[in-house]
């Protein structure tokens, strides 16, 4: 009898953000109340050291758990990511859950766990690892939306994102279960080998794929699964929606390329017209819906969800540089998004929640320097250059041209135009008209520091975006 | 020995660091307008040393700079520049120093941040003109959209969100056609070289697609009718600065970029279309003509004159391809190409001059409408002068630069049509009648009201930007021949590229 050594070593990122899920869960328990600065800097330890480990260990690369589990160079790179921006996430969001009572172990604990989630999604070669990974990440998720109880709107979006996102899931795995029946496998690799060799029933697996396709459009929020986002985004409270809207996103990219391009890359011909159909209704939707917005965090939902277009536009395209042009998307969105939220937070204080267009009013009068920082984060997100959002769309542009989809290139750069306008209308509250009420901005010095460098660092990226470009070209090639 | 010094990136980065340096120093700074004036001074040494080092022999790119840098796409920071860009480059630097100078007093609020934009749009400017990678040069061409949309939002009129807005989705609408055409034609010839794209083989189908791209992006540049209509908006609403900048160079880009983009890349389809561009220049000359003729705006109506003085341009780049047709020797296709170049140019120094002059009284009386006018000669004198010597270089005296570029294009008109040249030369009757009718009212006979009555003459700061303009218009109009020799290796280039089809 022959036994295979399980290799610990490849998982060892996640087995220690586990004990420490573990101990934070153990001083919550014991401290009560007044466990929320521990666990804070507990939280905060656990995802620095976590991402020095997945650091150290970048070159190695391999199969372990009896093929669930594979680190490769796209799970390195996707965890520094996640690890990198739940600090920033968990460090801009202290100050606001301190002010509304909310600073609390719980959260923190939900918030490694959820990381742990995102961290076996981005590793998972199997089926169910990949269920498990996500089934963490949503379930935690729900109960972070649901955190602020007295709030009947937070509840609600608790209660829809809940309800919804249980109908994603069994998608999903109502999708992996008739894969199974067709390839006789869970194993990713061994999916794709019995497409490639084997004379499958095409009908059952194309079948299967749009259960698949489903799933990861509601987890992604493509249109037409997007109706949760905005309600979700808008009805958290602002620390939950700046958690949700960019690691996650982050592990969904994992997904949709360990689900389609590891597992079921052969049937590529099949996904890309379903891929298409999102990604061109998402960025209709997405753009032209959030015209109308008043609220700025539904208005970036609605924004997230054109992103989330074109985003599929680079896994549609079908080649390597495509889905490295994707990756790029994916960081410079999450990057992009975690400095607007971050924004919201420093604009709020006790008891007023900074999350009206109409709040930012005036703010390069009082406060010019983060009006800057913001006007660089929305000509980001509209993506005009020098900014990053500029390449990450150029990239997935010219992924589609490559394949000759100049149909879907035109709708998608006439989309960015009207996307333009709404971020647009941002810039001219703060910049052309003239404030209403002072408000001041007394966040904590390391918050100030930390949003300044995040958004510096978009504009940095928009002279300089070569070293992550060829990070995410060599993650593929 | 000048010609080793990296002077392109120092042109480009110069005012875009110095405007960075400005902005930091904040509003409370003394030295907040010296610095300024003092980037945009070194910046115009150094575009003349440009001129000093430049060999006029040659159409190939002098000055080359490339590095790389984007290495995955295979993007270089590639610059360079030929007898098209040096002028524009110079007529650049030139009109910030102006911008630098003109808002020195008038400019209170906010003014580091107003100098700061003007700055760096300078080195964006620039940049456009000498980059020789697609990806580069697009990103220059937006960049650019952000530091005017500010201008105009933040310092402009009482319109001005609207204006401002309708500008850059205006823009920005057309040149996200450019970017496809740039992205498709990487997608053809492997790399991002404009030089590469140029001789790119592509076939009829692929010419008249790429050949719209462009033109869509830079017709809303220039503004071709019928997408010219932000153009009024934006410059009524824009600060004396803003339109100052708009009329002189942000209008050439558009011109610029059909002489470096769509006729050497697309030189079939602009044979097969040019009868469709020549129509709509000719639109601009006549009709905008006459709807300038109806303005009771001052600025409205010298941002309409400005549209039917940029229809020469088009027309004069794209009449080639019928004078190839009449004659073998072409001669007057170089005529016509130079006489669109010399065009752009003189524009920029007369719509300039023009804007000033509005910007001028503008400030004294703060009102824009021409009935609220009337006399102005018996209080200002001195600037009546220049104001009328404006008229008239816009209205096409010879002697004046505004001469010069019309009178070469309209005698390359005669041949390649006669009705072409007949329907342009009207600008000649046009045009003066407009503005000279617009002098009488606003110039000449008594004074009005009181409100004229109380103005005080142009100070020295306005004489000095006034009479160095004026200067300008009056050397290149009895000598345009420097502009010229710079001009015509590239020209004889070009017109070798748009007479060899590729299919």
């Amino acid at each position: 009898m022959m036994f295979e050594v399980i290799n610990m070593s490849f998982a060892l990122p996640e087995i220690f953000m586990m004990v420490m899920a573990c101990i934070i869960l153990l001083v919550v328990a014991f401290i009560g109340e007044s466990s929320g600065a521990a666990s804070y800097w507990l939280s905060q330890f656990t995802l620095v050291v976590t991402s020095i480990i997945v650091y150290q260990s970048l070159a190695s690369a391999g199969v372990t758990f009896d093929g669930s589990y594979i680190k490769d160079a796209l799970s390195d790179v996707l965890k520094l990511a996640i690890c990198i921006i739940n600090v920033v996430v968990l460090l801009y969001s202290a100050s606001y859950l301190r002010a509304r009572n909310l600073f609390k172990g719980e959260y923190y604990a939900l918030a490694i766990f959820a990381t742990l989630g995102m961290l076996i999604m981005v590793s998972s070669s199997h089926f169910l690892t990949l269920y498990l990974g996500l089934e963490l990440l949503s379930l935690c998720l729900y109960a972070m939306v649901a955190m602020h109880r007295d709030s009947t709107m937070a509840t609600e979006a608790a209660m829809k994102f809940f309800i919804l996102g249980a109908l994603a899931s069994g998608m999903l795995l109502y999708g992996m279960s008739i894969i199974y029946g067709a390839t006789g496998s869970l194993a990713l690799a061994s999916i794709a080998t019995a497409i490639q060799t084997g004379d499958l029933n095409n009908t059952v697996l194309s079948f299967g794929l749009v259960f698949l396709i489903i799933g990861i459009g509601f987890k992604f929020g493509a249109v037409p699964f997007h109706m949760w986002l905005p309600d979700v985004y808008h009805g958290a409270p602002t620390a939950v929606t700046l958690f949700i809207a960019t690691a996650p996103k982050i592990a969904a990219f994992a997904m949709i390329i360990r689900l389609l391009v590891d597992g079921l890359g052969d049937l590529h011909q099949h996904w890309q017209g379903m891929l298409i159909i999102l990604a061109v209704l998402s960025m209709i939707i997405g753009n032209v819906v959030a015209i109308a917005q008043t609220n700025l965090k539904r208005m970036l939902a609605y924004s997230t969800i054109s992103h989330v277009g074109f985003l599929l536009l680079g896994v549609l395209s079908g080649t390597s540089e495509a889905y490295a042009a994707s990756m790029f998307y994916v960081l410079v969105y999450a990057l992009t998004t975690l400095g607007a939220f971050g924004m919201i937070i420093l604009m709020s204080r006790q008891g007023f929640e900074a999350e009206n267009i109409e709040d930012y009013k005036g703010l390069s009068e009082h406060s010019p320097w983060f009006a800057f920082m913001m006007l660089i984060l929305m000509f980001s997100m509209a993506g005009i250059p020098p900014m990053v959002g500029f390449y990450a769309k150029l990239a997935v542009i010219k992924a589609v041209i490559s394949v000759d989809l100049i149909s879907v290139a035109i709708i998608a750069v006439l989309m960015s135009v009207i996307g333009a306008f709404y971020y647009l209308r941002l810039i001219k509250v703060m910049y052309f008209d003239s404030p209403e009420k002072q408000h001041e901005i007394h966040a904590p010095k390391e918050m100030c520091i930390m949003l300044s460098s995040n958004a510096l660092l978009v504009l940095a990226l928009g002279i300089f975006p070569g070293s992550l470009m060829a990070i995410c070209i060599t993650v593929f090639s | 020995m000048i010609a080793d010094l990296p002077l392109l990136s120092l042109v480009i980065w110069l005012p875009i660091l110095g405007g960075l340096t400005v902005l930091i120093n904040g509003d409370n700074n003394i030295w907040v307008r010296p610095l300024a004036l003092l980037v945009s001074l070194l910046t115009l040494v150094a575009t003349l040393a440009l001129y000093v080092g430049f060999d006029i022999s040659t159409h190939q790119m002098q000055f080359v700079e490339q590095a790389t840098w984007i290495a995955s796409y295979n993007i270089n920071y590639h610059l360079g520049i030929d007898g098209f860009a040096l002028p524009l480059i110079i007529l650049t630097a030139f009109s910030t120093v102006i911008v630098v100078v003109a808002g020195w007093e008038v400019i209170q609020y906010r003014i580091s941040q107003y100098m700061a934009a003007f700055l760096i749009m300078e080195g964006l400017m620039i940049a456009v003109f000498t980059a020789l990678d697609a990806i580069l040069f697009y990103v220059f061409f937006e960049a650019m959209l952000i530091p005017l949309f500010l201008v105009i939002g933040i310092w402009g009129g009482p319109n001005r969100v609207y204006a401002t807005l309708k500008f850059f989705l205006y823009t920005f609408f057309g040149s996200v056609f450019l970017l496809l055409a740039l992205l498709y034609l990487n997608h053809v010839v492997g790399s991002f070289s404009i030089l590469a794209y140029q001789q790119a083989a592509l076939t009829m189908q692929e010419q008249i697609w790429l050949f719209c791209a462009f033109l869509i992006a830079f017709a809303v540049k220039v503004p071709m009718w019928p997408v010219h209509t932000w153009l009024p908006d934006a410059h009524v609403e824009a600060p004396t600065g803003g339109s100052v900048i708009l009329a002189a160079i942000t209008l050439k880009i558009g011109g610029y970029g059909l002489l470096r983009f769509a006729l050497p890349i697309a030189p079939d389809a602009s044979m097969y279309l040019d009868g469709l561009v020549i129509s709509l220049s000719l639109i601009a000359v006549v009709y905008i003509g006459f709807v300038a003729l109806a303005q009771t705006d001052l600025k409205k109506l010298i941002a309409y004159s400005s549209i039917a003085h940029m229809g020469f341009v088009t027309l004069g780049l794209f009449i080639v391809f019928r004078i190839f047709a009449n004659s073998a020797t072409g001669s007057g296709a170089i005529l016509a190409v130079e006489g669109a170049v010399i065009q752009m140019i003189s524009h920029g120094f007369i719509a300039a001059a023009m804007f000033l002059s509005v910007g001028v009284l503008y400030d004294r009386m703060h009102t824009r409408e021409i009935g609220d006018y009337g006399g102005v000669i018996n209080t200002m004198p001195m600037f009546a002068g220049f104001a009328v010597f404006f008229a008239m270089a816009n209205a096409g005296l010879p002697g004046t630069s505004g001469f010069v570029g019309e009178f070469m294009v309209i005698l390359a008109a005669f041949q390649a049509n006669f009705w072409f040249a007949f329907l342009a030369a009207t600008t000649l009757i046009l045009g003066a009648a407009y503005t000279l009718w617009m002098i009488k009212r606003v110039i000449f006979g008594e004074v009005t009201n009181d409100n004229v009555a109380a103005l005080t003459d142009i100070n020295r700061r306005e004489f000095a930007m006034l009479a160095s303009l004026a200067g300008i218009v009056l050397v290149i109009g009895v000598w345009p021949a420097p502009i010229i020799d710079v001009l015509h290796a590239s020209v004889e280039h070009l017109l070798t590229q748009v007479s060899q089809s590729k299919l």
